[in-house]
């Protein structure tokens, strides 16, 4: 299967969520992630759906999604063409002895500190999925006792915003 | 989600498209009479009565309870608006979707909260698999007490997201003009379907200021209707390159109107048509170029003309299992063209070469005109062969059935004589089952809704509330239910309905004492282990209910045929009365089963037109 990340410009009424999300599941299409908040055109809300579908199974997505009548634009975000960003929080077990360890490592990653306390830190992080992952894999042996994710935010490169014609929808 | 902003569709609209928009506009065409009201002040309940009344609706039917007595009080003033009292809620959507189906226009059902909405679920779900143009109101408890398990409360939008094409919850009397409007819209364009409307009881009760036409938008519907010109051209391309074609007609072409436009077409392709059960009428059965039903009881030369294809036109239809069999082995050598309103449909099942989307009588006459246009430059292949093929196996294996042995009568036969004194004229409606498979075998269809049934959902019961509906949107034509005695048990109140309203449909059963469909399974497929499906209602039973009893009590005419000899007769009676609904119990055998048929899970050439009999492919030399 191939991950792909859809923007998805819907209404923000009041069950739009639900229909997409419901849409997804009754179609057996698989979401890996879903974001989703307020835009820059008030009474429009922006979705960030990263799916694992191959080519056949993308376009009935999008079709299916483009059925629903509260949304209104699908895009496709390619990785080389887009920004893509997953934002984590973790709370790794740190104590005198492995504090500046574990920030250490934070720092390589960019990481901030966000809480401190005597046996734990609090990160937060934001990058790449890859980035992330390693970042996990290297508080791994310090004990990361809790990992809260967002969903993946994305947006096209260059000037253009996905109200202009000039993205190209995904599906006709 | 936040609540909804107020403010802005129609900035949205332009500030935003759906793919291939149409030019920015300031709102959508209101359906309905084109009046203008100038603001008035009334409840939230007249304003839903004047909204259907500029709407242009007509009938309704409906039942009424706490959170939606508000709207009763005003329809009832109501002097264009006929509300039909039916029985079951159930019943008020099949009679909806029947309304809808020989009328063209959007049926309307209204019903309570809770177990009001909740039994017109069946019914919505059914107009979803069929597309039915269809808006369903229901009321629902007070705005502040949604959520809190209050009496009669059931989240129905929630409860119906999966099975209508859109839904609103409205909660201010401000937002009814509107929403009606869009939601008559909705389920009238594009690829039609139910829309469900659920109105609080204090948006009911409070006032609001209501005006007519209401300013409407939906910034993410824009259904595409023109096929597009180039995937036309190279429809019309394979179509002069095609020694085999076959047109694949659905009921998209019923929902289209499109009728005229597919004769015209098949007419200058010389093509093959083949009817699904949605589509049977709109190509008439009598035509030379029609070779039959497809699918698993289809036409052994309707179920050739696709196998054996190399270019399958697909007219709003679906690629439902039940025509294609094993989709893997369908039409194996058929190139595919594909036009569809709904462009979800298009590659869904069956890869699609030439995708068109658009409403079929905008593209069938752009096809048409594009064919004949490289046929005049002498493009088009000679069908001879393949005509010679389709005709042989149209003679070998025409529909037909072997008489009853045991006693009873032969439903098919039952069916057809049905059929052949009553004429294409009358509206028949089925069931779901057996007797549903033989009306659509041996009844001639000859035009466009002329034969009603569930198709996509299966839904027994189906029959005698959609045909009152039918009657009551087309009062002068004769209306046939044909059921089974499974499904007439499932709804059979609605001729309570049908009598005080004076909506004189007429029932055939077809009586065979069980669970027709699912005991030929049983004898096919399970040794003959008749598990659950006798229902004691026919030959050599108790007859638990006596139908001409029940008949009798509920005010109508109930007749009972046990003998051939019969038979005519009790038909021609039933033609004769007009004032009150007929119902004829036709004793049938339970023996009796529906041939051709192609097993689960084989392709479709292993059709049978007998228990283990399979039709001569090719000619013997």
């Amino acid at each position: 299967m191939a991950r792909h990340t859809l923007s998805v410009l819907v209404e923000d009424v009041p069950g739009t969520l639900t229909r997409v999300a419901g849409l997804f599941a009754r179609r057996a299409f698989n979401i890996d992630s879903l974001a989703v908040g307020p835009t820059e055109v008030p009474g429009l809300s922006r979705m960030t759906v990263v799916v694992d579908a191959e080519g056949d199974l993308l376009e009935q997505v999008t079709k299916q999604l483009n059925k629903l009548v509260n949304v209104i634009k699908i895009v496709e975000l390619a990785p080389e063409s887009s920004v893509q960003r997953d934002h984590v929080l973790i709370k790794v077990k740190a104590d005198a002895a492995t504090r500046l360890q574990v920030t250490q490592a934070a720092d390589f990653f960019r990481a901030r500190v966000v809480d401190v306390s005597p046996d734990a830190v609090v990160l937060e992080a934001t990058g790449s999925s890859d980035k992330i992952e390693a970042l996990l894999a290297v508080l791994e042996p310090f004990g990361v006792r809790e990992i809260v994710k967002a969903g993946a935010l994305a947006i096209g490169r260059g000037h253009k915003s996905m109200s202009e014609r000039a993205l190209r929808p995904v599906s006709a | 989600m936040g609540q909804a902003p107020n403010a802005t569709p129609s900035t949205v609209a332009r500030a935003v498209s759906k793919p291939n928009p149409a030019a920015p506009q300031a709102g959508l065409p209101v359906p309905g009479l084109g009046r203008v009201v100038e603001p008035t002040e009334m409840k939230g309940s007249a304003a839903i009565i004047r909204s259907l009344e500029e709407l242009g609706v007509k009938d309704v039917f409906g039942l009424p309870g706490g959170a939606i007595l508000p709207t009763y009080d005003p329809l009832m003033a109501s002097e264009t608006i006929n509300h039909v009292l039916v029985r079951h809620e159930q019943g008020a959507g099949h009679a909806a979707q029947g309304y809808a189906m020989v009328t063209g226009e959007v049926g309307v059902c209204i019903a309570t909260s809770g177990p009001g909405a909740t039994n017109l679920v069946t019914a919505i779900a059914d107009a979803h698999m069929d597309s039915v143009p269809m808006v369903a109101i229901t009321g629902q408890v007070n705005s502040a007490f949604i959520g809190t398990d209050a009496f009669q409360e059931a989240d129905i939008v929630g409860i119906t997201m999966p099975i209508t094409k859109h839904s609103f919850l409205v909660t201010k009397g401000e937002d009814i003009p509107r929403v009606l409007a869009q939601a008559f819209y909705l389920a009238g364009t594009g690829r039609p379907g139910p829309v469900l409307v659920d109105i609080t009881k204090d948006a009911q009760e409070k006032p609001t200021e209501f005006s007519w036409p209401p300013v409407m938008d939906l910034p993410g519907y824009r259904p595409v209707t023109k096929g597009h010109a180039k995937q036309v051209r190279e429809a019309a391309k394979l179509l002069t390159a095609s020694l085999r074609p076959v047109i694949y007609a659905g009921g998209g072409v019923q929902k289209a109107h499109a009728s005229r436009e597919l004769m015209a077409f098949a007419e200058a392709t010389g093509a093959p048509v083949v009817t699904t059960l949605t589509a049977r009428g709109v190509f008439p059965d009598s035509h030379e170029q029609h070779v039959g039903m497809p699918g698993m009881h289809g036409a052994v030369s309707a179920v050739a003309a696709l196998q054996q294809s190399d270019l399958v036109i697909a007219l709003g239809a679906r690629f439902d299992d039940r025509v294609t069999g094993v989709l893997a082995s369908f039409a194996p050598d058929a190139k595919i063209i594909h036009a569809d309103i709904d462009p979800a449909e298009i590659s869904k099942n069956r890869t699609a070469d030439v995708p068109i989307v658009g409403s079929l009588d905008e593209v069938l006459p752009d096809l048409t005109a594009e064919f004949s246009r490289r046929k005049a430059e002498g493009l088009a292949p000679d069908l001879g062969a393949w005509w010679e093929n389709l005709n042989r196996l149209r003679e070998t294996y025409p529909m037909g059935y072997t008489p009853s042995t045991d006693g009873a009568l032969t439903p098919q036969h039952v069916i057809q004589r049905l059929g052949e004194l009553t004429g294409p004229e009358a509206v028949y409606v089925a069931g779901v089952g057996q007797h549903q498979m033989w009306a659509s075998q041996f009844i001639k269809y000859e035009r466009p809704h002329q034969w009603l049934n569930s198709a996509g959902l299966g839904t027994m019961g189906y029959a005698v509330p959609a045909a009152m509906g039918a009657k009551v949107g087309n009062p002068d034509r004769v209306v046939w239910a044909i059921d089974g005695d499974g499904c007439f048990q499932m709804t059979n109140q609605e001729l309570a309905t049908c009598v005080i309203n004076k909506i004189p449909i007429k029932v055939a059963l077809i009586n065979n004492s069980s669970l027709g469909m699912v005991r030929q399974w049983q004898t096919l497929f399970y040794d003959g282990r008749y598990s659950n499906t006798e229902l004691n209602t026919g030959a050599d039973s108790i007859r638990v209910p006596d139908f001409v009893k029940m008949a009798d009590a509920y005010g109508c005419v109930g007749l009972r045929v046990e003998r051939e000899e019969d038979m005519d007769a009790a038909i021609q009676q039933a033609l004769e009365i007009n004032d009150r609904p007929v119902i004829i119990d036709f004793i049938v055998s339970k023996d009796a089963m529906v041939w051709p048929m192609v097993p689960a899970g084989v392709p479709n050439d292993a059709i049978q037109i007998a228990r283990g009999m399979t039709p001569e492919w090719n000619e013997e030399d």
